[in-house]
């Protein structure tokens, strides 16, 4: 009886879920580990429903592109942090919608508390930039910036400011005394 | 000197370097899962390479799509390939990049921007 009660109420909020990804138009949401099979299955989806939709080339790349470099500082840095919370390790939320005008691309891991200055601060220096002062930078960094030892450049961020002409949005909301939940929504216009 | 024939998959790139056919070329996508020994062989080739190279070495980029950590290495082999180029040989890079494709296009200005060696950029259509 009970048991019964649980799975109805469980399959409401499947319901209820189903809905609010719906208002939020969620095409794409998946939440763990992010491996690189991951980002391979993730990109070609999102890659194959663009075509069918007819989604103009750049628009198509844009997003290909925002997605991997999303994916990847995930699958890079989500397991950087070392509070002992298991619940948090090595995993993280991804996150696509697609509405009339835009497709959005999100991403949600935890972070170390003393991460959180350096991340504003790169966020915020890469948002004030404009786009020759990208470009300076993009090259500078690939010039004088080492491979880190997971294969990071430290250009993902500016890549994706360069790619969608938009500011990075993002927010730490806290899970511990010593970690955050790092989020993070990057914009492609379906029209620019 | 060895020959490196790699096929291209999904997130990695094909790669031709064959000195006696002069043939060298890397085309497709790249976001390997390991970016730094998907193209170690590559610049351990072109170090060998620029110890005798060919009279004239044209270079071929046909890349569709490359991440960021990509591009890191992409301009490594630029860089070594501006070595031979400095040595005093004949060097040619040629980017293709898809006609429609201004993002691609502007990544091969960016890198005739920082190394010094000659480039040209050719559209094609897909």
């Amino acid at each position: 009886m009970d048991n019964k009660k649980d799975v109805k109420g469980f399959l409401e909020f499947v319901y209820e879920f189903y809905k609010s990804m719906k208002a939020h138009e969620i095409t794409l949401v998946y939440e763990g580990e992010i491996t690189h099979q991951i980002t391979k299955a993730f990109t070609s989806l999102t890659e194959s429903n663009m075509a069918k939709d007819d989604e103009p080339g750049t628009v198509q790349r844009k997003v290909f592109h925002v997605m991997v470099e999303c994916l990847q500082n995930i699958s890079k840095h989500a397991d950087d942090f070392t509070s002992s919370d298991f619940m948090f390790s090595g995993r993280g939320i991804f996150l696509v919608s697609k509405g009339d005008n835009e497709y959005s691309v999100t991403t949600g891991n935890a972070v170390d508390n003393d991460r959180i200055e350096e991340l504003t601060n790169m966020l915020e220096s890469i948002n004030r930039m404009n786009k020759d002062e990208l470009k300076d930078l993009y090259k500078k960094q690939m010039k004088e910036g080492r491979l880190s030892e997971k294969g990071g450049a430290g250009l993902g961020f500016i890549d994706i400011k360069r790619k969608t002409g938009r500011d990075l949005e993002y927010h730490f909301l806290p899970i511990s005394d010593d970690t955050s939940f790092f989020l993070l929504t990057s914009t492609i216009g379906r029209d620019e | 000197m060895e020959t490196i024939k790699i096929q291209g998959t999904e997130d990695t790139p094909k790669v031709i370097l064959d000195k006696e056919k002069e043939a060298m070329e890397i085309s497709g996508r790249s976001l390997p899962e390991d970016v730094a020994s998907f193209y170690d062989p590559i610049l351990t080739w072109l170090d060998e390479y620029a110890q005798s190279p060919n009279k004239k070495t044209i270079f071929n980029f046909k890349l569709t799509y490359f991440n960021t950590a990509s591009s890191k290495l992409l301009l490594d082999i630029l860089m070594k390939l501006e070595e031979i180029h400095e040595a005093g040989h004949d060097v040619l890079i040629k980017w293709h990049y898809p006609e429609d494709d201004e993002d691609m296009e502007e990544a091969g200005e960016e890198y005739a921007d920082i190394v010094d060696v000659p480039f040209e950029q050719v559209p094609y259509s897909l």
